[in-house]
């Protein structure tokens, strides 16, 4: 199925403010406003955002601590994202989180989790909430190749499987975790395939591509949707920094990183959307310069934003602070 | 004497084990390669091979486990968490399993194996990244429990670990790593349970362990300056406990305060303070204080942080409240 024209020019806007946020948030970690991990997500923008943009406003999202982009995509404002990242009162989670634990529960985005797979049952178990709760949703669930070897993304395919759940598990596949290949970590490389066992479909797909990414998730999610039990994907992609702020990443070797360069996503579906007339070059140009505005204003009003209040140390624990009885 | 950075204490202790058995072998999330996240494996995979240092999926559990199956057979696994949050994930395997065995096959088993794993927060690394839970593994009989704050306890501790033929959690701090401290030439090893005066004072005595012991030190200097001194003690192994230490101590000082980075609920604070109390009841001038993590989960934003976690300040505050 088609891409219409103007989902198209929309991708390329969401891929080109989730690269300028990474920029200015590692602006802001260098100008020591933001502190603890933050791991970058340049360079596999076409998957968070062809990917979130399969789906309907109220399917849940649930990502890892590499979550800005994934939360971008969901539409949630950047400048309570970068307030987050800041740690600031007027931030997602109101200063608590972080880089790791953006969360917005007004759009279906569960949240970015720092335990490697950790999530993996909670995006389980949201989708055994909408089989019994009869909704018409799904989850995408997303996580990095090196989570594929944990204990619980094989605990987690079983269920869905054993009881069809709605749910989309992306894959990131970065080809390392940290500082591990997936080949030195994983006995079968083929992430996509993990399931099998467990009769769950899966397909690899080019993560570098965003219109591949988004075909390959309609149809992923149409599946989801219809009942017919979860599905496991596999965006081959490529983060461009290292695994945090804090990693050079020396353990890649630089021609591996320009072969990956040259196939950038965020360019490649400009040339596309020129080639094909679906967009002109002073429309491109237009929209770099609004990603960068909303960047900047998101980073000013990030600055300007007061710190949590020292009350808010003991707040948000509990619903319910009093006892009775 | 050679003054090491914390980290590399851990790396010699590594290796000079290694080097003298070859039973020994270590193995964890990217400890190999790249000589891992706190670099504390540097140089040990071109050194022993890939066979004794090897890396391993993100699998905590399964690291924790096939460190008991390999003790079993004879080897002495040395496996590595690259952080104590992640211990979380393998704590079936810790606290079902490593710590209980032995007992409950009647002594049948030994598990002569070490689980290293640094633990800590104070870097805005947020809820699930700042774990200090050496008291779950305290109030866990059958796993020894090792928590050294300077590199020379670090490399006494570690290759007394190494050689014990029962299993130890050997804690480390993330935010002393690249801390220094004087570590002799020669071979030497610490005992267990054996605690550390590691400054004397006749006024008050303090408890502390891993990061806070610098930040004792320090609240030790600032109030010397206001005439009181402070008696700061390490403990060192938490598992086994060398109470004497501490009690003659407090029995000296009649007053005592207990830092710990971990939740003030439950602490190692809480129980340390009902044996002073339990043995010393009418020689304490004051109640025992307990200086400790803010009873929520650590929150990311640097100023609520600050408030959550101990420090210096908060140490000599209750040091003040207990002898003004
Ligand atoms: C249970 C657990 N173990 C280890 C870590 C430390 N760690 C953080 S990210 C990471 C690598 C994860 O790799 P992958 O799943 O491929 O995701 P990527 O970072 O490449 O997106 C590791 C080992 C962790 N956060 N949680
Ligand atoms: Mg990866």
């Amino acid at each position: 199925m088609a891409i219409p024209a103007a989902s198209q020019l929309k991708l390329y806007k969401n891929m080109l403010l989730m690269r300028r946020f990474e920029e200015g948030a590692a602006e802001g970690y260098a100008d020591g406003f933001i502190g603890g991990f933050m791991h970058l997500y340049i360079g596999q923008e076409a998957v968070a955002a062809g990917a979130i943009s399969s789906l309907n406003h109220d399917d849940y999202v649930i990502a890892t601590y590499r979550d800005h982009a994934h939360a971008l995509a969901r539409g949630t404002p950047p400048e309570a994202l970068m307030a987050e990242l800041y740690g600031r009162e007027t931030g997602v989670c109101k200063g608590k989180g972080g880089s790791m634990h953006f969360y917005d529960g007004s759009r279906y985005f569960v949240g970015g989790y720092a335990i490697v797979g950790g999530h993996l049952p909670i995006a389980t178990g949201l989708a055994l909430g909408i089989q019994m709760r009869n909704e018409d949703r799904v989850v995408m669930a997303f996580l990095g190749d090196g989570a594929s070897n944990q204990g619980v993304f094989h605990e987690s395919m079983n269920m869905a499987k054993l009881w069809d759940l709605p749910v989309v598990f992306l894959c990131e596949n970065n080809f390392y975790g940290i500082a591990t290949a997936v080949g030195t970590s994983s006995s079968y490389n083929e992430i996509h395939r993990k399931a099998q066992g467990y009769g769950i479909p899966g397909r690899v797909v080019d993560g570098m591509d965003v219109r591949a990414v988004r075909a390959a998730c309609d149809e992923a999610v149409r599946y989801a949707r219809q009942g017919s039990g979860p599905v496991l994907l596999e965006a081959r992609c490529y983060r461009y920094q290292g695994h945090s702020m804090t990693d050079p990443g020396k353990y890649r070797s630089q021609a591996e990183a320009d072969l990956w360069k040259k196939r950038d996503p965020i360019p490649r579906l400009a040339r596309q959307l020129l080639e094909e007339g679906i967009a002109t070059q002073a429309e491109l140009d237009a929209a770099q310069v609004e990603a960068n505005r909303i960047v900047e204003a998101a980073m000013q009003y990030a600055e300007r934003s007061p710190e949590p209040s020292p009350a808010a140390l003991y707040e948000d624990l509990f619903v319910e602070n009093t006892f009775h009885g | 004497m050679a003054e090491l950075r914390y980290f590399e204490a851990v790396t010699q202790a590594l290796q000079e084990e290694m080097a003298r058995d070859d039973r020994v072998f270590l193995f964890g999330e990217d400890v190999g390669l790249v000589g891992g996240t706190f670099r504390c494996t540097e140089g040990l995979m071109a050194e022993f091979g890939s066979r004794r240092v090897r890396d391993t999926p993100i699998a905590e559990a399964a690291i924790v486990g096939l460190a008991i199956g390999a003790a079993i057979t004879g080897m002495r696994p040395v496996a590595e968490l690259m952080t104590m949050n992640f211990a979380i994930v393998a704590m079936d395997q810790i606290v079902n399993h490593v710590s209980k065995m032995r007992y409950m096959f009647g002594g049948g088993v030994k598990l002569p194996l070490v689980i290293r794993a640094p633990a800590g927060g104070g870097t805005q690394k947020a809820a699930q990244h700042s774990h200090c839970i050496e008291s779950w593994f305290v109030n866990t009989p059958g796993i020894r429990v090792v928590i050294p704050a300077t590199p020379y306890d670090v490399k006494g501790l570690l290759k007394t670990s190494i050689r014990s033929e029962d299993p130890v959690l050997f804690i480390e701090h993330e935010n002393l790593y690249s801390t220094r401290g004087e570590v002799p030439e020669e071979e030497y090893l610490l005992p267990f349970g054996v605690a550390d005066i590691k400054r004397p004072g006749r006024d008050v005595t303090v408890v502390a362990w891993s990061r806070m012991l610098p930040e004792a030190l320090k609240a030790a200097d600032m109030l010397a300056r206001e005439g009181i001194e402070v008696e700061v003690i390490d403990p060192r192994t938490l598992d086994p406990l060398d109470q004497d230490t501490i009690l003659s101590s407090v029995a000296r000082t009649h007053r005592a305060v207990i830092a710990e980075e971990g939740w003030r609920n439950v602490g190692v604070g809480a129980e340390l303070a009902a044996r002073i109390q339990e043995h010393l009841f009418y020689d304490l001038e004051a109640p025992v204080q307990r200086v400790a993590a803010a009873d929520v989960p650590t929150p990311y934003a640097r100023n609520l942080e600050k408030l959550a976690l101990p420090d210096a300040r908060d140490i000599a505050d209750a040091v003040l409240k207990i002898t003004l």
